[in-house]
């Protein structure tokens, strides 16, 4: 395939085509599901589960749902959930960055002394190995009364703490790669100019290691999100979509549609975040449009 | 102290125990201000030379001094500018920025490398060029900011390793021109290794041949092609006959075949 000049009537083509797309395959989505439904209750099949309302309800009434109140009354669910969703997000950006952060440093850590590479990283594949349903009551409950001089971390913190958990594993593995993935000639380069250890970090192997590292952020973004809502079940915050969650699962069978809505509002925080880190690759890593991922 | 730029004595350098001999005994003498080639067959250690003088690879034995000091304080003292046979820039710096890395290294402040990027940006004849990434220009540019790049900080050597060994024939040769223009115009002291003897006897004061299998030098050409070379030195039979001479050289290494190979290239 040879690059085409990027005029801006191209640019036009190129955007109807990627809606097109998306409309597309949502729209497959929207049949299989709706077809699915159909056929199997035409014919009474039960294999592997029995379908009506209550285990796969219309895409349509999923998406009506968010327009009521689930309270006579009360807001609206989409503005329950979008509260909430703020909420989530809140801990999950906190617990990317701390996540990132560790995971960038422990990854340049283990990059630099190759002897750590075998010593350390059989943990840090473990760490994600241990249930983080398990993991969650541990650091959630059990820190509840964790006193750092006089303060005390706000309830959200802790569940931050489990986000940072699902966040630091993809960026380690990745800084460790891509701090290792400069040009061999470039750092023979960086030598012959008597460049410092520091120099070298800097100038050459952390620019090196970006495309490696938004990769990471791409995968970590997602499982901060996973990450906060999984923090939120064991605790008692209930202002999250974790909170939201639990209570619209107690009223399932009475009310499917507002847990699928709920789902449907947390892949979407989910997607966000990881647009987000899309867009700021855009912006910081320059590469050859062939390079770009 | 010697009047030399590199002055190496009995450098030998063997690759795992008691492996590979890739230098043998070296002894090498380069003046300020000469512009001295390196040919010879492929495993003739000429670019492990190359890098035993710019304190990239250590000897196993011998001695070489650098402006009178190690090859190790020479390096530290940033004496050396290198290109390699890719230009090795960097993918996320513009044209001007890849130039002012060694500048940035050195601690030179922000005016001062501006001012430096735009004459090297010049010597090059690359403006209008200087807010490209690398990947949007030619290889033979992608050379010629390499050679910026080398020269930014005027380094007292000029160590090149096939630079120009990557492109067409065209190309190279505008490049041999230019690279004569700028030595001359910067009185830089260049080493040069190559696998082509006409590019070797077209820019060259001498003309040192290696033979491999243990890497040695079996002759040193002098040059005597009058300054400034154009296009049309070329052409002149003085430069056939040092062509041949230099080719007799590398057979009397003992290198038939690979001279075959060589000429083949050509």
């Amino acid at each position: 395939m040879t690059p085409a000049r990027p005029r801006p009537f191209d640019k036009a083509a190129a955007l109807t085509t990627r809606v097109a797309t998306l409309l597309f395959v949502l729209l497959v989505l929207w049949g299989l599901w709706e077809g699915y439904r159909w056929l199997w209750i035409k014919t009474g099949w039960t294999k592997p589960f029995v379908v009506d309302e209550t285990t796969l309800p219309h895409l349509h009434d999923i998406v009506g749902a968010l327009f009521e109140s689930p309270q006579v009354g009360g807001p609206l669910l989409i503005d329950l959930l979008l509260d909430s969703a703020l909420f989530t997000a809140k801990e999950a950006v906190v617990g990317f960055a701390i996540g990132a952060t560790i995971g960038f440093l422990l990854g340049a850590v283990i990059a630099r002394f190759q002897v750590l590479q075998r010593g350390l990283m059989p943990y840090v594949v473990a760490s994600q190995t241990i249930p983080i349903l398990a993991v969650a009551p541990i650091v959630v409950v059990g820190l509840g009364s964790l006193t750092i001089s006089g303060w005390t971390p706000e309830d959200w913190m802790r569940v931050s703490v489990i986000a940072a958990y699902l966040t630091f594993f993809p960026v380690t593995v990745n800084t460790v790669r891509g701090l290792s993935s400069a040009d061999p000639a470039a750092v023979e380069l960086m030598e012959s100019y008597a460049a410092s250890g520091w120099a070298v970090f800097w100038k050459l192997r952390v620019p090196s290691a970006l495309p490696y590292l938004f990769s990471a952020f791409k995968v970590a973004a997602t499982a901060s999100v996973v990450g906060a809502v999984i923090g939120e079940l064991p605790s008692s915050i209930q202002d999250g979509l974790g909170g939201a969650i639990i209570n619209f699962n107690q009223y399932y069978v009475l009310n499917p549609e507002n847990l699928w809505a709920t789902n449907l509002i947390a892949a979407l925080l989910g997607i966000s975040f990881f647009l987000v880190v899309v867009l700021v690759e855009k912006l910081v890593v320059r590469r050859g449009p062939e390079e770009l991922v | 102290m010697s009047d030399f730029v590199v002055s190496a004595e009995r450098v030998t350098k063997t690759f795992g125990k008691g492996g590979v001999t890739a230098l043998q005994e070296i002894d090498l003498e380069v003046g300020r201000g000469e512009f001295i080639s390196l040919i010879g067959p492929s495993g003739c250690g000429k670019s492990t030379l190359l890098r035993v003088i710019g304190d990239l690879v250590e000897p196993t034995a011998g001695e070489i001094l650098v402006n009178g000091k190690s090859a190790h304080r020479a390096r530290l003292d940033r004496d050396y500018g290198i290109v390699f046979q890719a230009a090795v820039l960097y993918d996320w710096r513009t044209v001007s920025k890849n130039i002012s890395l060694p500048l940035e290294l050195g601690g030179w402040d922000r005016a001062r490398r501006a001012n430096r990027v735009r004459e090297m940006v010049e010597l090059v004849e690359l403006e209008g060029f200087e807010k490209h990434y690398p990947w949007q220009l030619s290889g033979g540019m992608q050379q010629r900011v390499s050679i910026a790049r080398a020269l930014s900080f005027s380094p007292a050597l000029l160590l090149m390793d096939e630079p120009f060994g990557a492109l067409d024939e065209m190309t190279r040769e505008r490049l041999n021109l230019e690279l004569l223009r700028i030595w001359a115009e910067t009185g830089s002291t260049v080493i040069f290794v190559t696998h082509s003897i006409s590019e070797a006897v077209f820019l060259s004061t001498r003309v040192v041949v290696m033979s491999a299998r243990p890497g040695r030098i079996t002759a040193i050409v002098p040059i005597d092609l009058r300054q400034p070379r154009t296009a049309e030195t070329r052409e002149e039979p003085r430069f056939f006959e040092l062509v041949t001479e230099v080719r007799e050289a590398l057979h009397a290494g003992g290198a038939d075949e690979i001279v075959a190979e060589l000429e083949a290239l050509e």
